[in-house]
């Protein structure tokens, strides 16, 4: 794809940035590089779409931001992540959750030896004491009737979709004002993708949280989001609103699955000859 | 065919013609039992929170109990001293979380697993360097006169051990179950990254249950020094708890309890009805073929968290 920026729109700034990642690089185990250099803003009150094929770097842009990257060996060594003009990367990853900023992990992560709702009181951790946990149980579980049937039974005997109910349930107990939502549509089936989506719509609307969403699924996310970033290889190549993505003919033919020139022939397309193998 | 009869029929003929003496036997089986626990309890602390088999739980008893002994024998009263090794046995989970656990975060279980034995070889050189090697003897109180039930005769200071230790047991088990600490240590076992990312800081968690093992190894240790004076064999005896833990479960600390009671009963029976047919002396193998078999048949244990597999 091109390495130019778009040419479309222009980064949001109507609306107050409340994270904003600028210019960082990561390595891992000191030696391999792999975010050259992104930079992104999400919105307040936006949902942003973090969109790549595999290994292009959402997941590690997803948690230098939430700073879990030093328990895998891995270091922002350039630019600064910064959530309401303070600095996340130096700070320990206790410390961001506390500044509202969760992530959702790919694979959802629940803790599977205890009950949908102790996986939910655990997500309370960092408020302590407060009173407010038992109303925003409550609130989790109006957003979420099936954790409430499900309540008592071991987050390792539900199902997908449960467990990743579960797991942004968890997120908002820690009543965060962004949440990092990585690929929450792997392994489901379309039907709860659309269902989980339309609860992270609601959920923006109506409680006014921010999303950043990492995301292969791109049809889907580009439908939810209003904003997107286009991953590749450790860099930003493309980014606009989700309407001026959609309409991209690139994304359109690389993302989308869909082409101008209709069907393609695969007569065009060159063949290798397969090298023979032992196995 | 005699061999068949003084296995199958004489030891219960036995059991059925004494019944005071089998009571003995068991009860006396039963507090060995308990003082299996409170070391396997330890283990399962550490195990259950990070995920970490410490094989330095054994010498971490004996270094408690040296450390006790050591203040007492320097005059100091024995609350004071308890109260100084707890303070002493906290000191040493922040040193292990700051010197080992910290610089080892997010290597493979194995790696965690060698430094236990490296801590438990450092635990035992550096209490012999401080207290010397000798065999002391602990009296801190504990009664120890003998109660007669029937024909039986039972020692008060099993009684104690056995009282102290469900208390221990009850008070744990509530602490994990309905405290938010309490959610979190067993939020930390099943997944350090999903704890990381809710905010969990996993620092504060493994000084907390290193400080709690610490704890409960002081209470072991107090137990098993006041029975067999304070030895640095202790730290060997301790590692019983290893088919303790098999048989009940790594993870489960009424496994801990249920598990230790089995064991050091069935050893004493074992030893006692069946121990001169095998040549005696079946006490020391016998809990480790327990656990064999439960390896084969059920290898989480009897308590233990079930694995679940998604299919």
């Amino acid at each position: 794809m091109a390495e130019a920026m778009s040419d479309t729109d222009p980064a949001p700034d109507a609306a107050k940035s409340l994270l904003d990642v600028n210019n960082i690089e990561v390595i891992y185990d000191h030696v391999i590089l792999v975010l050259k250099g992104v930079s992104l803003s999400v919105p307040e009150g936006g949902i942003v779409a973090l969109l790549g094929g595999n290994g292009a770097g959402k997941t590690t842009t997803l948690k230098s931001i939430s700073n879990l990257l030093k328990a895998e060996r891995g270091e922002v060594t350039k630019g600064a992540i910064t959530m309401e003009g303070r600095r996340l990367d130096t700070l320990t990853a206790n410390d961001v959750v506390k500044m509202g900023c969760v992530q959702v992990m790919e694979g959802r992560h629940c803790f599977e030896h205890l009950t949908i709702e102790e996986n939910l009181l655990t997500g309370a951790y960092t408020r302590g004491g407060d009173r407010g946990v038992k109303d925003d149980l409550e609130l989790v579980y109006e957003y979420f009737p099936r954790l409430k049937e499900r309540r008592k039974s071991l987050a390792g005997y539900t199902s997908g979709g449960e467990q990743q109910m579960c797991a942004i349930g968890r997120a908002l107990m820690a009543k965060p004002k962004i949440i990092l939502l990585d690929e929450p549509s792997m392994g489901l089936a379309p039907q709860l993708v659309e269902q989980i989506f339309e609860i992270v719509k609601r959920l923006n609307s109506q409680e006014g949280v921010t999303f950043l969403l990492a995301e292969q699924n791109t049809t889907v996310a580009l439908r939810y989001a209003k904003y997107g970033y286009i991953l590749e290889n450790g860099r930003v190549v493309l980014d606009g609103s989700a309407e001026s993505l959609l309409s991209n003919e690139d994304v359109k033919e690389f993302y989308l699955g869909l082409s101008t020139e209709g069907k393609k022939s695969f007569r065009d397309v060159k063949h290798y000859k397969r090298r023979k193998r032992w196995l | 065919m005699e061999f068949l009869h003084a296995f199958f029929i004489a030891p219960f003929v036995e059991m059925v013609d004494q019944p005071w003496f089998l009571f003995e036997v068991l009860v006396g089986g039963l507090s060995a039992g308990v003082m299996y626990s409170l070391v396997a309890l330890g283990f399962v602390l550490i195990f259950k929170a990070s995920g970490v088999f410490n094989y330095a739980q054994g010498v971490m008893v004996l270094f408690a109990a040296l450390n006790l002994v050591g203040l007492m024998e320097w005059g100091v009263p024995v609350w004071l001293a308890l109260i100084l090794t707890v303070i002493i046995m906290i000191g040493l989970a922040f040193a292990v979380e700051r010197l080992v656990l910290r610089k080892l975060v997010n290597q493979e279980p194995i790696i965690l697993f060698m430094a236990t034995i490296g801590l438990a070889f450092f635990l035992e050189g550096f209490g012999e360097t401080i207290w010397g090697s000798d065999v002391r003897p602990l009296d801190i109180g504990i009664p120890d006169d003998v109660w007669f039930v029937g024909d039986a005769m039972l020692q008060q200071s099993d009684i104690f051990a056995a009282v102290v230790a469900s208390f221990l047991v009850t008070v744990l088990a509530l602490f994990f179950h309905y405290t938010r600490i309490g959610r979190a240590l067993r939020a930390v076992a099943d997944d350090h990254q999903a704890a990381l990312s809710i905010g969990i800081p996993l620092n504060h968690i493994w000084i907390i249950v290193w400080a709690v093992a610490g704890f409960v190894a002081l209470v072991a240790g107090v137990m098993w020094g006041a029975r067999l004076g304070v030895q640095f064999s202790l730290a060997i005896i301790a590692l019983k708890a290893l088919p303790v833990l098999i048989l009940g479960g790594f993870t489960s600390i009424p496994g801990a309890i249920i598990g230790g009671l089995i064991i050091g009963a069935g050893e004493k029976v074992a030893e006692v009805y069946w121990g001169s047919l095998f040549g005696g002396a079946i006490e020391e193998w016998f809990a480790y073929v327990v656990a064999l078999v439960f390896l084969f048949f059920r290898p989480q244990g009897l308590f233990g968290d079930k694995i679940i597999e998604r299919v």
